[in-house]
């Protein structure tokens, strides 16, 4: 026990020099290499938000209909007639990098975990994707191995996978992003949080047994990559869905009674981590022998069961004499079970393991005592506008193609098919809108679900980048006709010690916060991914959004698609045909330069509330949010999900490439018939918001009036191909 | 009428179908519990989706040797009525109830998509409601759907007018690129030999809602229920 | 005792993992590579200390689950 801490050993533990001093001086002796351990993990990033916490308060964070907001698993809303929805979502990057099948399983299982664990059943997963270039060497193994680690564990534990996104880049080659989300339900009244309370309360861990796999993936996800991250291997877990499975019918049926005080999940620093956070909520201390917790593997250390990173575990507090109902419940559903500690008044953690006292340390200055950091930053330089004059004017419709077979803007139908995204009977808008839609069970109610960020726009304005990532998963909620609700954030950058990185991460939260601010849509969880860099090479600042939105009737929404012909086609919005960051200067044009399109909150308020209520007042027969590729794709994404054409008519005052291919923010394209439509333009000048008549439905061609048209079969034909003929392409290097 | 459907640890699409027959039949199924020894009397016992055990070792192989396995199949031997949906037809087969075998899809992948199926009979129990050679549209949701049999068994259970359900395109004809996994002459759905029991591979009960998008699955349910009432 | 267990696709039935490992090695420049089979290997810790009732045993479980003999063989060592 008395090994000697070297600061070889303090290195490989990720802690600096000045923390492990503060590790001394909480301690009061030196640590031994087990306590050493659990404080590496507690203070790594991934666990106590270091870099990003100054940062993070600022964003808002309450609203009359939540809950809960960051601070526990997941966060908590009213939905209303008696339910809450709670939400996370979480990235997976860096061991879905090193081994893409089990990285990216076991991150779905981390954020079910989550959700279950506050006394909601999961009934939709989503996922924000990232991989480099196509051309490089490692991408389509990623991808492949990324989209069946998804499905094969969402798919066996029976919660569908309603939607997400894609995109590729360079930026993404050393890093790929995972980013996954669970949204569950529960009864608003019977929120389950880990707050542990009652000295001499049972501490009871239950699901799998522990193995060795994982130690140190917390803090492997808080440092950069080299090139001998594959070498890490070891460390990746892997998930067994069908005990998570098992796992949440127990939890949830353990729930119904009234045995558990508290309960917290086994994430990353597993069982450190969840009684450090139970009994530091509580103002308690904890007594574990750990001789008790359910073994995989013979000889295990103290160490090695405190940082093991094994999937599918629970940790929870029990009333006493309910032993008896949870160990009936979880022998059932024949999991592990077992009584491993109980709390103590002393406010220490106290380890045993064969007879011996491991480890004996504070629990509160541990834990409150973590490193916060102001870290030095400097204000990104900010890409200048572009005036669209600069920019090539190609043939509008071979642009078009173009476009559409481009990596980002193909249909993702490869990935989403490998999802059972129906399971549960309740998935009413299935992917490839703007939001998925889930009916909340044997109602005529329903959740609207979207995760959206715009990294390249992040790029050129961590700023407006930021408040435009919340702004279009707003627009995507408003675009069903959902009332936007509240967010859940996934913040992925590079290395927060440099100060232009950091300066990146300041300014995009900033950007959120001002929009989160003004569109009434608050963040109740989040996660923050740092150090996504490879050899000193940053992705792209990716603050990924997830957003819930709520549907008070099923019949008053709206899908994407054009189901006649004939109907007028309105534009909701102001069209100036920004290009700058656009994907036709990208992908048509082939240069990455200019500022983002700048979002104006106040108008983007009040375009959306126009739509929602035009959805609501069931004038409207389809609507789509304009994004990315602008209005020419937009159009075109409408006429292939329905199958019918449409011609239209380009603005006079705006050269016709940025008119078509511009991607200025806050709006949107309505589908309308001739009197609904009539009634919707009297309606926008009455509420000031401009919305023009812009083409008619029908026919198999899209077209330009006076001139040019491309038949729709062909427009799917090419937007369909390009992500199955890539992933069929011979591997050069697996 | 009464329905039971058997839960497994690992079914997930016990629920799905318990709605549609409750909301169809007009009457709650009754949830059987995998480690019941006993099944009790019913008139119908649906094996639904899912994946019992986990299907580590091949899907539906643990849970054919489950004890209320047993008991269905002495229900079958009497004429009770048996529908195995996914990986409820996966087991079936497996508990040798049905022949052949679901191997892995052809393109490898688990693959969750509407396709079309060519009713080949309507005078079954499970398919009075639909047209001989109607063309109706079910979601697939499964890794392991590519039906194996030798050819000698091919040849019997066509013979025997065993096929229940091929995989035909919108227009109703044969075509390999919609046949989703590689099945063996297009097989979706396959009966024993009295056409009491019947497997398929795609799940009327997600499309029997028009909430949902359709409603084609909605005809077997109702057959069943004129059937068996 | 200990069983090793190996679990084959028949002959004659398609085996596509294989066929994509095939595809695989091809691409990868591996040259001469023929039908490549992919199948599965079992191992199981037995308390029995008789050879030839160990084997028949696990013979038997072959047969009964770990095995689909409609379309898998398989082999039994025990070490």
């Amino acid at each position: 026990m008395s090994e000697a801490i070297t600061p070889e050993i303090v290195k490989s533990h990720g802690l600096s020099e000045a923390e492990y001093a503060r590790v001394i001086e909480i301690m009061g002796r030196q640590p031994n290499r087990t306590e050493l351990g659990i404080f590496s993990v507690m203070w790594s990033e991934h666990c106590s938000y270091k870099s990003s916490k100054k940062w993070l308060k600022t964003l808002p964070t309450t609203a009359p209909w939540v809950i809960c907001g960051p601070g526990e698993n997941a966060g908590v809303i009213d939905i209303g007639q008696g339910l809450a929805c709670i939400f996370k979502m979480e990235s997976h990057n860096h061991p879905s990098f090193i081994e893409p099948y089990q990285g990216a399983a076991t991150g779905v299982g981390g954020i079910l975990r989550d959700v279950f664990t506050m006394g909601a059943r999961p009934i939709a997963n989503l996922n924000a994707l990232r991989f480099g270039a196509p051309d490089h060497p490692k991408t389509r193994h990623l991808v492949a191995g990324v989209v069946a680690g998804i499905g094969g564990y969402g798919n066996c534990v029976g919660v569908p996978t309603v939607g997400g996104e894609c995109n590729f880049h360079p930026a993404y080659n050393g890093n790929i992003l995972v980013n996954a989300m669970t949204v569950g339900l529960a009864p608003a009244d019977r929120i389950f949080y880990s707050a542990a309370a009652g000295v001499g309360n049972p501490v009871v861990y239950v699901g799998s047994k522990t193995g060795r796999d994982g130690i140190h993936g917390a803090t492997m996800a808080s440092a950069e990559f080299s090139a001998d991250a594959e070498e890490k291997r070891p460390t990746v877990q892997v998930g067994d869905p069908f005990t998570e499975k098992l796992l949440i019918e127990a939890c949830l049926e353990l729930m119904a009674t009234d045995a558990i005080v508290a309960i917290q999940d086994m994430g990353a620093a597993g069982l450190t981590s969840s009684s450090f956070e139970m009994a530091s909520k509580g103002g308690l201390g904890i007594e574990m022998d750990l001789d008790r917790v359910p073994m995989r593997e013979t000889g295990m250390t103290a160490y090695e069961i405190m940082l093991s990173e094994s999937q599918e575990r629970m940790l929870m507090v029990l009333k006493p004499g309910r032993e008896d109902v949870a160990r009936a419940v979880f022998e059932k559903w024949e999991l592990d079970f077992a009584i491993v500690g109980h709390l103590t008044a002393s406010g220490r953690m106290v380890l045993k393991r064969h007879g011996q006292v491991v480890a004996d340390l504070p629990i509160d200055p541990l834990a409150k005592a973590s490193p916060e950091y102001d870290r030095p930053w400097v204000m990104p330089k900010k890409a200048q506008p572009l005036d669209p004059l600069e920019v090539p004017a190609l043939p509008a419709l071979k642009a078009l193609r173009t476009l559409l077979a481009t990596p980002d803007l193909c249909s993702k139908r490869w990935i989403w098919e490998q999802y059972d995204h129906m399971v549960m009977g309740d998935t009413v808008a299935r992917p490839g809108g703007d939001a998925a839609v889930v009916r909340l069970h044997g109602s005529n109610r329903a959740l609207a679900l979207t995760c959206d960020v715009t990294p390249r726009y992040c790029q050129a304005d961590p700023y407006e980048g930021g408040k435009q990532a919340v702004a279009e998963a707003w627009r995507n909620l408003s675009a069903v006709g959902a009332k936007p609700m509240a967010v859940t954030d996934n913040l992925n950058f590079g290395n927060p010690e440099k100060p232009e990185i950091m300066g990146q991460i300041v300014e995009a939260i900033r950007g959120m916060g001002e929009a989160c601010k003004a569109l009434d849509f608050p963040v109740v969880s989040g996660n923050v991914s740092l150090y996504n860099e490879t050899n000193g090479k940053a992705i792209l600042p990716t603050p990924a959004i997830g957003a819930v939105g709520l549907l008070e009737d099923l019949e008053r929404r709206a899908g994407i698609a054009f189901e006649s012909a004939g109907l007028s086609i309105l534009l909701v919005g102001e069209t100036k045909g920004w290009l700058g960051a656009s994907l036709y200067l990208r992908e048509v044009v082939g240069r990455e330069e200019g500022a983002p399109p700048p979002v104006d909150l106040a108008l983007e308020k009040k375009n959306g509330e126009f739509v929602r209520k035009m959805i609501a007042a069931n004038r409207i027969a389809a609507c789509h949010d304009v994004a990315d590729g602008g209005l020419l794709v937009a159009v075109a994404e409408m006429a292939m999900a329905g199958g019918i054409g449409a011609t239209l008519l380009p603005s006079r005052e705006v050269l016709l490439h940025a008119w078509a291919f511009g991607e200025d923010q806050g709006r949107y394209l309505i589908a309308a018939s001739k009197a609904n439509a009539r009634a919707i333009l009297t309606e926008a000048d009455r509420a000031n918001v401009k919305v023009e008549t812009i083409g008619e439905t029908g026919g198999d061609v899209l077209a330009l009036s006076g001139g040019q048209a491309v038949s729709l079969i062909d427009l799917v034909a090419i937007h369909e191909s390009w992500l199955p003929n890539f992933m069929a392409a011979p591997d050069r290097n697996a | 009428m009464q329905a039971a459907v058997i839960v497994f640890p690992g079914s997930n699409c016990d629920r799905d179908v318990a709605v549609s027959l409750a909301h169809i039949m007009g009457r709650p199924p009754l949830m059987v519990w995998h480690r019941d020894a006993q099944l009790p009397k019913v008139d119908l016992v649906v094996v639904p989706g899912g994946f019992s055990y986990g299907d580590y070792l091949r899907s539906g192989a643990m849970a054919a040797h489950s004890p209320i396995l047993r008991s269905v199949k002495e229900a079958a031997a009497k004429g009770t009525r048996v529908l195995g949906i996914c990986n409820g037809f996966q087991i079936l087969t497996e508990a040798g109830l049905l022949p052949g075998a679901l191997m892995r899809n052809r393109g490898l992948k688990f693959v969750c998509k509407d396709v079309h199926l060519s009713v080949l009979r309507a005078d079954t129990d499970f398919t009075r409601r639909y047209r001989k050679h109607q063309v109706i549209r079910i979601p697939i949701a499964h890794a392991d759907g590519n039906f194996f049999a030798d050819d000698d068994t091919l040849e019997r259970i066509e013979d025997n007018g065993q096929v229940a359900f091929r995989y035909v395109d919108e227009a109703g004809n044969l075509d390999d690129r919609a046949n989703p996994n590689g099945s063996a002459r297009a097989i979706a759905g396959l009966y024993n030999e009295t056409a009491t029991v019947l497997g398929l591979m795609p799940h009327p009960e997600r499309l029997a809602d028009p909430a949902l998008g359709g409603t084609d699955g909605v005809p077997m349910f109702e057959s069943l229920l004129e059937a068996l009432s | 005792m200990k069983a090793k267990v190996h679990v084959t696709l028949k002959n004659g039935v398609l085996d596509p993992q294989g066929k994509a490992v095939g595809h695989a090695l091809e691409s990868l420049g591996f040259q001469g590579v023929g039908d490549v089979r992919v199948g599965k290997y079992i191992e199981i810790e037995l308390a029995e200390t008789d050879p030839a009732k160990a084997k028949a045993a696990v013979t038997d479980m072959g047969k009964q689950l770990l095995a689909n003999t409609v379309i898998e063989n398989f082999t039994v060592e025990i070490v």
